[in-house]
């Protein structure tokens, strides 16, 4: 309770908007519930300033505040304690989280502005923000997993809006149930972890666990690799990542806050809290690299082919993601994270405004009938520009530097095929967001009649915040330049976080040193990375803008390709069959027998029974004062015996 | 002398107590009650307990057999017609509980009771020259005078009770009910000895 | 002097005389009749152990238990005859309207 008292009004604050929703919401009509929702994230995102600034003036060795709000449970040696914890790593986490959700809350109230069920949308919306500040703030795993799965569900509720679509409702079971089974893993290794530390708290495990795991060993690359399968179900990694694409059905907003900035991000988050534990077993950072990586360049090959805009946005993320993860890997958590922070920028911009190009083109999501949007849209299509710009990875904007300092990380730390997966797919998310952006905004108009006839731009509620969050993705990258000497601002504010790594030679473990390569490899790493993003925009110029009828070639010659990358490799119909479909055959199996037959037939024959045996007692009450006279004198005879033993 | 007239009247009592429960017509029954009574009451006598003797065939046999007799003769009973196995059945295990319950007291009398001194001890109070309804007055009036204002309450609730009942659900009590209850609160009211309540 | 032991095995007797009229008869009044045995058997005992402890305390009982005994006859009767007027009968085994 020092330093930024106070603490728990981070999460509370959305909290207390969802109760009010909830109990007042009917009266406050439509305007009343979005000043409701956006004041509370507003006020929610000021704390949160306060409290980083409160943070900043305490001394580098001491900024870590835990505050205890309650007790939860203590049973035997299980203590649990509802605690938030601020430190550089949940500062990032709650600016970035509470600010892009400020803005997208903003955003939302116009975009919904036609929506009926208003007040349901911002009380899910709400709902969400204070699980996932419970998550980033949480100080042992078990707060962070309540956060955990409170973040899953208000997926679930949110990808479902429109219940009324059956692709929506899939779409949402769909994404609750494939996180659940990344949870299991969750679950499974934070099983481990008590059963061999005893605690759960972040700071006492963190302290013991050289002691109490042999590094290296069996059971923390096991306990690891379960938190990591958790990561991948939360965060759409292979191969888990199947149900992020689908979770596009819900409003645009849903899939900037949850599916772009933040929930998604709920894995990398944890990898960095935990990377203690991860760097205790070397074998977990591989797999972690890999699947990064491989996932990277899967999703990103998907994104060539997809025709609807937020799909091709989604696979985007699945594959920054990967990037993520990647730097996580080879040590550069550091790296990490700061591509999550310029990401949720870029990607929520772009969510956002594909938002409003849906809106404006009513409801229209097919690039191929789009184009030529640059002129009818100009704010929207100016701040797009620059979201591509930087997700594409050009300099000076945000994501180059992010981008950059993680294919650098995998170079140093000797993972080559890994840094060529990502430079591949470095070339990919050039092509694609700029195909992306060519067919939206330039070239010849394919609208239909109808939506050119109602295209408009979209209200300032909805430009403001693609305005903020463009001047985010131009300027957010100067937090962390290379080739700074002592480590780039961004890198210093998180060393007092990730200096405790164990293994730091090797990995790069945490960035507090430099990079432990010569200058001019690095100069040229820069070079290289600029120049295959340039050939990326380059040649999707070409494809899309200046000789059309390539892309159409391109299609024919490599026809089988286009038909898997469009069918997304066919990973879903695979799970569909090797695993859904048998699932619920046992399941159907079980109903038939283990429900009706066996349970219900003993909950019936508890009726039956009890039927049975009060007909037999029945019997007695004949209504005949006689028989009960009779049974009187038995009972007097009986008693009579009594008295008579000797 | 004594024991002789005991065993007579005792045999008395018995046979005609049997014949109750087993005539067939009511009014048979509530006479041989009615004798069943008056030698219970000669009983008394022999157990010097003249008071309650007397009171025994004023109240019992003067009033509540009475009482009895009227009601019979007011439901014109006839025989009591018994017929059907679970009659049977129903007086079969009757008896049989009957003359289990006689035989577990006797059992109970014979385990438990010395035979009692030959010669009788002097009557408490018969030096004073009193006779057995003044002991018995005495008695009342000091030691037991609570129950005995009580007693008065229960028979004041009881005829207030029989009126109630009597007259039934319908508010115009029925000439008939009217002469039912009458005689019975008239009986009720007389039996008390030395009652004023 | 008569024994305890008869004149309480004459009670008992009686008593048992009265419990099977009241197992075995149909008729209502029967029944109340037996009853009254019954109540007449106990008040002999009382009377029996008044003469054989020499006290006068169970004769003063006795006129207690007759007068209870009178303000029930009454009290059983009327009900009888409400019985009477509503079933047009007096036999126990007719009335059975609390059959379970």
């Amino acid at each position: 309770m020092n330093g930024a008292p106070l603490l728990w009004l981070v999460p509370a604050l959305p909290l207390a908007a969802v109760l009010i929703n909830l109990l007042l919401g009917d009266r406050l009509g439509r305007r009343g519930v979005g000043w409701l929702a956006c004041g509370a994230v507003g006020l929610s995102f000021a704390w949160s300033v306060l409290s980083v600034l409160r943070l900043a003036a305490l001394p580098e060795a001491q900024r870590a505040i835990v505050e205890t709000v309650y007790t939860w449970m203590r049973v035997g040696d299980l203590s649990v304690d509802v605690s938030f914890l601020l430190d550089p790593l949940s500062a990032v986490m709650i600016l970035v989280v509470t600010g892009g959700g400020f803005l997208i809350h903003v955003y939302s109230t116009g975009y919904m502005a036609h929506e009926p069920d208003v007040r349901r949308f911002f009380l899910y919306l709400n709902l969400f923000m204070f699980a996932m500040l419970t998550l980033v703030l949480a100080d042992n795993f078990l707060l962070m997993f309540v956060g955990w799965e409170g973040v899953g569900l208000c997926s679930y509720l949110l990808i479902g809006f429109w219940y009324e679509r059956p692709a929506a409702a899939a779409a949402g079971k769909k994404a609750f149930i494939v996180n659940r089974i990344g949870d299991f893993g969750f679950l499974l290794g934070m099983f481990l972890l008590f059963a061999w530390g005893g605690t759960l708290q972040f700071g006492r495990l963190f302290e013991i666990a050289p002691h109490v795991f042999e590094p290296g060993g069996a059971v923390i690359t096991l306990a690891t690799l379960l938190l990591f399968l958790g990561a991948t179900g939360k965060s759409a990694q292979l191969p888990l990542h199947v149900w992020l694409p689908d979770a596009m059905e819900g409003p645009t907003p849903v899939s900037a806050l949850i599916h772009a900035a933040t929930m998604v991000t709920a894995g990398v988050y944890m990898v960095a809290r935990t990377h203690v534990l991860f760097q205790l077993a070397p074998v977990s950072l591989e797999v972690v690299a890999w699947v990064g990586a491989a996932t990277a360049l899967f999703a990103a090959t998907i994104g060539l082919a997809q025709n609807d805009i937020k799909r091709v946005l989604a696979y985007s993320t699945v594959s920054q993601l990967g990037y993520m993860f990647m730097a996580c890997g080879v040590g550069a958590f550091t790296a990490g994270i700061f591509h999550l922070m310029t990401h949720a920028f870029f990607k929520a911009l772009l969510f956002l405004g594909a938002g409003s190009v849906i809106h404006a083109m009513s409801d229209e999501q097919d690039l191929r009938r789009m184009g030529g949007l640059a002129a009818r849209l100009p704010w929207t299509h100016g701040t797009m520009l620059m979201a591509t710009l930087a997700i594409a990875g050009i300099p000076p904007f945000a994501g180059f530097f992010s981008k950059d300092e993680i294919l650098a990380s995998a170079f140093a730390s000797g993972h080559a095929v890994i840094w060529i997966m990502g430079l591949a797919g470095a070339v990919l998310t050039a092509f694609y967001m700029f195909r992306l952006y060519l067919l939206t905004f330039r070239g010849r108009s394919r609208l239909t009649p109808e939506a050119e006839q109602h295209l408009h731009e979209s209200p300032p509620a909805m430009i403001v915040p693609l305005f903020v969050l463009a001047v985010l993705s131009v300027v957010g990258g100067l937090a962390g330049p290379p080739l700074v000497e002592g480590g780039h601002p961004f890198a210093r504010w998180l060393a007092p976080v990730f200096a405790s790594g164990v293994h730091e030679a090797g990995h790069g473990g945490g960035h507090a040193a430099a990079p432990a390569i010569p200058v001019a490899t690095e100069w040229m790493l820069i070079g290289l990375s600029v120049l295959v993003a340039a050939a990326g925009i380059a040649f999707a110029f070409r494809a899309y803008l200046w000789n059309p009828e390539t892309a159409t070639r391109l299609r024919e010659r490599l026809g089988g390709v286009h038909r898997a990358l469009l069918n997304k490799y066919w990973v879903d119909e695979l799970y569909e069959w090797t695993v859904v479909r048998p699932v619920y055959h046992t399941a159907r199996a079980f109903w038939r027998f283990w429900d009706t037959k066996v349970v219900d037939g003993i909950v019936n024959g508890v009726g039956v029974t009890m039927e049975g045996v009060s007909a037999v007692l029945r019997l007695f009450q004949t209504g005949f004062v006689g028989t009960y006279a009779l049974l009187f004198t038995l009972g007097v005879i009986a008693l009579f015996l009594h008295f008579l033993r000797p | 002398m004594i024991t002789v007239l005991f065993v007579a009247f005792a045999a008395i009592l018995v046979v005609s107590s049997l014949l109750v429960i087993l005539h067939r017509s009511p009014l048979t029954s509530a006479l041989f009650l009615v004798l069943a009574f008056c030698s219970l009451a000669a009983i008394y006598l022999l157990l010097h307990a003249e008071f309650i003797g007397l009171v025994q065939v004023v109240v019992y046999a003067g009033a509540i057999m009475v009482l009895f007799l009227f009601v019979i003769m007011y439901l014109n009973l006839g025989h009591d017609v018994e017929s059907g196995v679970t009659l049977v059945l129903r007086r079969g295990l009757g008896w049989l509980l009957g003359a289990t319950l006689v035989a577990e007291g006797a059992l109970l009398i014979a385990g438990r009771l010395a035979p009692g001194p030959a010669t009788p001890p002097a009557l408490a109070g018969a030096a004073a020259g009193l006779g057995n309804t003044q002991q018995v007055g005495l008695l009342l009036y000091s030691r037991y005078l609570f129950p005995f204002e009580i007693t008065s309450i229960i028979l004041l609730v009881a005829m207030i009770g029989v009126i109630v009942i009597a007259r039934g659900l319908r508010a115009p009590a029925s000439a008939e009910a009217q002469a039912a209850s009458a005689p019975a609160v008239a009986a009720a009211a007389e039996e008390a000895p030395g009652e004023d309540a | 002097m008569i024994p305890l032991s008869w004149l309480l095995l004459l009670s008992a007797v009686l008593f048992c005389i009265g419990v099977v009229g009241v197992l075995v008869r149909r008729n209502a009044i029967v029944i109340f009749m037996s009853i009254e045995l019954m109540l007449n058997a106990s008040n002999l005992a009382f009377v029996a152990f008044a003469r054989h402890l020499n006290s006068l305390d169970g004769q003063v009982f006795v006129f207690f238990v007759m007068t209870v005994a009178a303000a029930e006859v009454a009290v059983g009767l009327a009900i009888i005859v409400n019985l009477f007027r509503l079933r047009e009968t007096v036999f126990v085994d007719e009335i059975n309207l609390l059959k379970g």
